[in-house]
C-alpha cells in the first residue's frame, strides 16, 4: 500500500527517505512509476519547503532543485541555459519537470544535467554539504537542495541535443561544452555527454585534447579523434552503441565549431 | 488513507478525497466526473491528459492529486459556455482538426494556454505549443491551422473567465 508523507522542509524529507521511498518533485519521473504499478517503493515523500529560487553569486548561479524547465527559460540570469531547458519535453513537461528531477532522470533522459555538468555543477544536499555533480550522479543518493553552476561569458557555453524526432524526441545523445579562452586559445574546457553512458558524463579525453587548442577544425581534430575514448555507449531502441560511437565526433565537431547551432 | 482535496475546477469549487498515489487525471474523471481529460500513455508522452493548472499546461496523469490543493484547474470540459463552443473548439470542428478526437482535449488546452499568453502566435509558436501532444489520426496540419484560425477569430476573448464545467465536453 502506497503512502504519501508530506514534510515541512527538505531535511525532514531526507529523513523520511529509504530505499523503498521516492521523493516527489515535479512528478514526471515518480508518477509514471506509480501509474505503472512500480512495486519497488511504497512511500512518496513530498516537501512544502520551496526550492525554486535562482540567485547569482559572483561568477556562479545557484538554482534550486525545484526550479522547473519553464522557470529556467523565463529567468533572465539563466538565458545561457535556456536551450538546454527547452530541449526537455513539451511545454507541459517543462512546467512540471524540475532541476532536481533531471539529475535523477535515467538514460536517455537528463539533458539538462549534461549542461549543468559542463558548467562545473556543484550540488548542495539537504544538509548543505556540497559535492561535485559528477560525484553525485555516480550514486544519485540523497536529496539535492540546489545546484551551483558557473556563469559562462559570451559564447563560452554550447549545448546540442541530437534526436531523431522533430521538434521533440528523446536524445540519441546530448552534448554540452564550456569553452573558456585565454589569449585566443581554449582554456578551462569542460565537455559533457548525455545518453552515452548510464548517466551524463564528463569527457576528460576530449577536454585534455582541447586545452590550449585553437577553436577551428584543425585545432579540434585531436579532440574529435578521442571523442568516445573511455566510453561504452549503451544500446537502446533509439540507437546502437556502434552508431553512437560513429556519430559522436560529427556532433562534437558541430557543437564546438558552432555548425548548425540550435 | 484518503486525503481531502479542494481546488477550483473550471471556475467552480470542487472537493474530493484522493487515494494515496492517485493522480489528478483519475481524480477528475472518477472522483468528479469530468471525462474531458483522457488517459493515454500514463507517462507524460502523449499529452491527451493535459489540463491547465493556474493557467499553464500540465499533464494531469503525472500530477499527484493531493498536490492540486488550492490550485485553479481548467479542463476541456469547461471551454464551452453552455451551447456556445469556445472559438478553438469551433475552429477544430470547422477545420476538421479532429478524427478520433482522443488527442483533442489536450490539443485544445495546449492551444488555449498559448493564445491566453500570446493572442497572435506564429505558426512556429503554435507548433512549439503542441509539441508535447501526439495525434495519430489527422496529422498535425489541420490542428495547426485550426489554432491559427482561432487566433484570428474576431470574437475570441483571450483570458476570459473559465465557465462552469459540464464534465462531458471535449
Amino acid at each position: 500500500m502506497l503512502e504519501v508523507v508530506v514534510t515541512e522542509n527538505l531535511i525532514d524529507a531526507a529523513a523520511a527517505m529509504s530505499p523503498q521511498a521516492r521523493f516527489l518533485g515535479g512528478g514526471t519521473l515518480v508518477m509514471r512509476q506509480v501509474n505503472y504499478g512500480d512495486q519497488r517503493f511504497h512511500r512518496i515523500v513530498r516537501c512544502r519547503e520551496r526550492l525554486d529560487g535562482v540567485r547569482v553569486e559572483g561568477g556562479r548561479c545557484v538554482i534550486g532543485s525545484g526550479v522547473t524547465m519553464a522557470a529556467i527559460m523565463a529567468a533572465r540570469e539563466l538565458a545561457f541555459l535556456a536551450p538546454a531547458a527547452r530541449a526537455v519535453g513539451g511545454p507541459a513537461v517543462r512546467n512540471m519537470a524540475t532541476v532536481g528531477g533531471n539529475l535523477m532522470a535515467p538514460h536517455p533522459y537528463g539533458d539538462l544535467a549534461v549542461a549543468l555538468l559542463a558548467l562545473d555543477g556543484q550540488v548542495s544536499m539537504a544538509d548543505d554539504t556540497v559535492m561535485p555533480l559528477d560525484q553525485y550522479l555516480a550514486t544519485r543518493h540523497g536529496l539535492v537542495r540546489s545546484v551551483s553552476i558557473r556563469r559562462p561569458a559570451g559564447d563560452e557555453f554550447r549545448f546540442r541535443k541530437v534526436s531523431r524526432v522533430k521538434p521533440k524526441g528523446v536524445s540519441v545523445m546530448s552534448m554540452a561544452a564550456h569553452l573558456g579562452r585565454n589569449s585566443g586559445r581554449l582554456s578551462d574546457v569542460s565537455v559533457a555527454y548525455g545518453a552515452m553512458a548510464d548517466t551524463p558524463v564528463r569527457v576528460t579525453a576530449v577536454e585534455r585534447a582541447l586545452e590550449g587548442a585553437s577553436l577551428d577544425l584543425a585545432g579540434i581534430t585531436p579532440a574529435l579523434n578521442v571523442a568516445t575514448e573511455g566510453l561504452s555507449p549503451p544500446d537502446d531502441a533509439l540507437a546502437s552503441s556502434w552508431y553512437r560511437r560513429e556519430v559522436a565526433p560529427v556532433h562534437l565537431r558541430r557543437l564546438l565549431i558552432g555548425e548548425d547551432r540550435r | 488513507m484518503k486525503t481531502p482535496v479542494t481546488f477550483t475546477l473550471n471556475g467552480s469549487e470542487a472537493a474530493a478525497f484522493a487515494d494515496p498515489g492517485q493522480n489528478l487525471l483519475d481524480l477528475l474523471r472518477r472522483g468528479l466526473g469530468d471525462l474531458s481529460p483522457k488517459y493515454g500513455c500514463g507517462q507524460g508522452t502523449c499529452g491527451t491528459c493535459t489540463v491547465l493548472i493556474d493557467g499553464e499546461p500540465h499533464l494531469s496523469c503525472l500530477v499527484l492529486a493531493e498536490a492540486a490543493q488550492d490550485r485553479r484547474i481548467e479542463t476541456a470540459g469547461g471551454l464551452a459556455d453552455g451551447p456556445d463552443l469556445h472559438p478553438l473548439q469551433t475552429a477544430f470542428v470547422e477545420g476538421f482538426a479532429a478524427q478520433c478526437g482522443y488527442c483533442t482535449p489536450g490539443m485544445l488546452l495546449a492551444a488555449k494556454a498559448l493564445l491566453d499568453r500570446n493572442p497572435t502566435p506564429t505558426r512556429d509558436e503554435v507548433i512549439e505549443a503542441i509539441s508535447g501532444n501526439l495525434c495519430r489520426c489527422t496529422g498535425y496540419e489541420p490542428i495547426i491551422e485550426a489554432i491559427l484560425t482561432a487566433s484570428r477569430a474576431p470574437n475570441r476573448a483571450p483570458n476570459r473567465a473559465p465557465g462552469r464545467t459540464n464534465g462531458r465536453a471535449g
